[in-house]
């Protein structure tokens, strides 16, 4: 170990992996400092690990109905009780933590790319490109999320792969906005001025030396904002635009749940729960990232 | 054959001029300054060279070929530019080895492994720094690597943008060392921009004095060094020089 | 001469990765109403030194000293309150860049104003006639106009020249002086060096000039401190500095190129260990 660790921590690399791997190393073991991010680390890590295994540790299926069992109380079969439907609450969180995990994936791979790419676009060249993609930018940021999010789904019809696409055309804008901000403070910085003195092409500035100095600040947002997307899939599902029944998304169970609240709490309490700890995980390990990542404080490390 | 001619060259940033009929003549293999304080025009000039400043009129030669108002790719190959901060002209995120290479791959030059190695031998720069990131070197040895990416395309020119004023003393008489034994070494032509008089005397043979974006004089480094520039600005500036060195 | 500042043995230390580091390791003055120059290259802890006597280290670095003592006060035991009353008031410090040391949405006349107000309580008529007699003397021509303008629009040299006003105006004891001109051009140097020159001598104040520039430092300093990775290397009369005896201070003087420069090849200080 010790002299992996040697070989990873070396001054002098001696190959293009080893100084990246050494990187990595060092940020991670930065990052492995900071309680904080290690729970957050861990919350999410448990996220995809239970969304992996589901069907390994549900103990009874999602969507399979008992009437007689009809909202029990949590006890030693139902652990976390039973919903109007007799349906195991505990079951339904652990499925409904892949559609979580999905959204959230598949928000983060179609939005932060689109955004990245508009505002680096549109901060590199300036001028008129700036205008307009800023300009489309600025119409799509004076709407609040969750009601643009509303409007999108409305237009495209209700359900899940509906409810991403439009948490997707939501969030971007504000990617956008920070790809640009960073790549304007970039773009006149001397580093880009000599690659373009060398020939590179607006393609190759962008791709090869502005885009790799934009994606930390870039993934440290989508982390912060990983929290929000799953709050506003649980609205959407909450009244009734995103996950359509019966698959067991967090927020639609909430909504169920709203009806028997006061007499049995748990059925929407408990996905309420999931909610609240994996929202704050993202926030923790975007936390985290931050202070690892951010060029101000990380390169020091 | 000049290396650079200049005739006439007046730049503008919007609607303000900022030099005004500039011309001065470098010769192939010559170290040529232009001084000045800040505000006289001279780092634009070596902007609109390079082509970074685009609006200007007049003319400017590189190697008898007029320049174009932007950057080429055949110009790349034949003059690069040293920038003033060695902590701002290289990308924090990549290491010495990108940061050398990508001028190779920008012009489809295969071997970068051996240019790589050999063009940071002529810059006196440690095979163990290949692989490290900027802010694993120190100011000089970044400096190095910037000249090292100056020279990777093997140009015949350098523009120096005060190439020394960001560092301590010792190690300035380092970097000008270095750049005096690889122009020796290959032939190279300069110009330099500097505010720094004695630098000009060490490394220059021929200067030209700025102020408010006009050449005021140009000289032989023998008469600046015997004190006897013609120009009263000139006259002031050495003198401010000179007064320094003596108490 | 009695002592206007008196360190014995500081230190200022730093933790990192491999273990705690001191940049500025046991030093010792004493200053009285005279001038003197720190110089040393990037590294060498001498702005660590002047930022430690008016307690400006931040965490996590730490400040030690056996005696710190600033007209018999010792500045160490103070507290930030206290301290604050001394910054300013008693101890003033110019920095090198104007640019990031003036309130950018303040005119210049309301900055000055404040420094002196901070300290004092004084009628407006007084704030004005002195803040007016400040600027000229740190010789701005046109002192009404400067009054009613913005930092961004004033020159450099000006910049600084404002900077001082605001760092003299309270009428300290000592001024601390930390590469105040290396932002300027040499003909704009000149005239604030002599300016603060002029300002120290007739108000009998100390004044601790650091800077990297060994020529600038023996020309307006009594006594010279050459500094190098956190110790004094050589202590000299400025006069003295051209037969400055170690080997250290004689390698950075000869490696500064002259006007009338004669020799093929700088003379080169040997390195220790890797850091070239």
């Amino acid at each position: 170990m010790a002299t992996t660790r040697d070989w990873l921590l070396d001054d002098s690399p001696s190959s293009r992996l080893q100084a990246r791997l050494g990187r990595s190393y060092r940020l991670s073991h930065a990052l492995a400092r900071n309680p904080l991010a290690m729970v957050g680390a861990i919350i999410v890590l448990t996220l995809i690990l239970v969304a992996l295994f589901a069907p390994w540790i549900a103990t009874h299926s999602p969507i399979g109905q008992d009437l007689a069992m009809r909202l029990k109380p949590p006890s030693w079969d139902n652990w976390m009780g039973t919903d109007e439907l007799g349906r195991d609450i505990w079951s339904r969180v652990v499925y409904g933590a892949r559609i979580t995990l999905m959204i959230v994936a598949l928000v983060a791979v179609l939005a932060a790319p689109v955004g990245l790419i508009v505002g680096a676009v549109a901060g590199y060249f300036g001028g008129w490109t700036d205008r307009i993609l800023m300009g489309i930018t600025d119409i799509f940021l004076s709407m609040p999320k969750l009601i643009l999010a509303l409007a999108f789904v409305a237009a495209l019809g209700p359900g899940i792969q509906n409810a991403i696409i439009a948490i997707a055309i939501a969030t971007w804008p504000g990617y956008a906005r920070i790809a640009r901000a960073e790549t304007l403070t970039i773009r006149n910085s001397e580093f880009v001025a000599a690659v373009e003195l060398q020939g590179a092409s607006s393609f190759r500035v962008i791709v090869n030396h502005i885009l790799p100095l934009c994606t930390s600040s870039m993934i440290i947002r989508v982390t912060l904002d990983m929290a929000g997307i799953i709050l506003t899939a649980a609205g959407l599902g909450f009244i009734g635009l995103g996950a359509q029944p019966p698959l067991p998304e967090w927020g639609a169970m909430i909504s169920r749940g709203r009806s028997f609240i006061l007499d049995q709490w748990w059925v929407a309490t408990m996905p309420g729960f999931a909610i609240v700890i994996v929202s704050l995980g993202f926030c923790f390990l975007g936390d985290g990232l931050r202070d690892v990542l951010d060029p101000k404080h990380g390169d020091r490390q | 054959m000049n290396a650079l001619a200049i005739d006439n060259l007046d730049i503008s940033y919007g609607d303000s001029k900022v030099t005004h009929g500039i011309g001065f003549n470098v010769a192939e293999g010559e170290s040529f300054a232009l001084v000045g304080e800040s505000g006289s025009g001279k780092t634009t000039v070596l902007k609109a060279i390079a082509g970074m400043a685009k609006s200007w009129t007049g003319s400017i030669s590189v190697f008898g070929a007029p320049r174009s108002h932007g950057i080429d790719r055949g110009f790349a190959k034949q003059c690069q530019m040293v920038f003033q901060d060695p902590y701002g002209s290289l990308h924090p995120r990549k290491t010495v080895d990108a940061t050398l290479s990508e001028p190779l791959a920008i012009h489809g030059i295969g071997d970068s492994g051996a240019r790589v190695d050999e063009v940071m031998q002529s810059v006196g720069l440690d095979r163990r720094f290949r692989f490290r990131f900027p802010h694993q070197l120190s100011g000089g040895q970044r400096q190095r690597v910037a000249i090292a990416r100056a020279l990777i395309l093997k140009p015949q020119m350098l523009l120096l943008d005060e190439p020394t004023s960001a560092l301590d003393v010792s190690v300035q008489a380092e970097i000008l060392n270095l750049l005096k034994r690889l122009r020796r070494e290959q032939g190279l032509t300069y110009l330099m921009v500097t505010h720094n008089l004695p630098v000009v005397s060490f490394l220059c043979d021929r200067l030209a004095v700025m102020r408010h974006g006009r050449v005021v004089e140009i000289a032989d480094v023998d008469q600046l060094k015997r004190g006897a520039l013609v120009d009263p600005y000139s006259r002031e500036l050495t003198k401010f020089s000179a007064a320094h060195l003596q108490n | 001469m009695n002592a206007l500042l008196e360190i014995r043995n500081l230190k200022v230390t730093f933790p990192t990765a491999r273990g705690p580091v001191d940049v500025v390791k046991g030093l010792s003055l004493t200053l009285g109403r005279e001038r003197l120059g720190i110089v040393g290259e990037s590294g060498s802890g001498k702005s660590m030194t002047g930022r430690s006597i008016l307690r400006l280290i931040r965490s996590p670095g730490q400040v030690t000293a056996d005696e710190m003592t600033f007209n018999g006060t010792d500045l160490l035991s103070l507290s930030e309150r206290q301290m604050r009353a001394i910054r300013g008031a008693r101890i003033s410090m110019v920095m090198q860049d104007p640019k990031f040391s003036l309130n950018p949405v303040m005119t210049i006349g309301d900055q000055i104003a404040e420094a002196l107000l901070t300290h004092q309580k004084l009628a407006r008529s007084d704030i004005r006639s002195r803040t007016l007699a400040m600027l000229e003397a740190v010789r701005i021509n046109d002192p009404e106009r400067v009054l009613g303008l913005y930092p961004h629009e004033v020159s450099g040299g000006m910049g600084q020249r404002v900077m001082i006003a605001m760092m003299l105006i309270p009428e300290p004891d000592l001024l601390i002086a930390d590469e105040p001109t290396s932002a300027l051009d040499v003909s704009v140097q000149a005239q604030v060096l002599e300016i603060i020159d002029d300002l120290v001598k007739r108000k009998g104040m100390g004044l601790i000039l650091i800077s990297h520039d060994l020529d600038l430092v023996s020309a307006y300093c009594d006594r010279i401190l050459v500094m190098r990775s956190g110790e004094v290397v050589e202590e000299c009369d400025a006069g003295e500095l051209k037969n400055a005896k170690h080997p250290y201070t004689r390698g950075l003087l000869a490696s500064i190129p002259r006007i009338d420069e004669s020799r093929d090849e700088l003379p080169v200080l040997e390195r220790t260990g890797a850091s070239t």
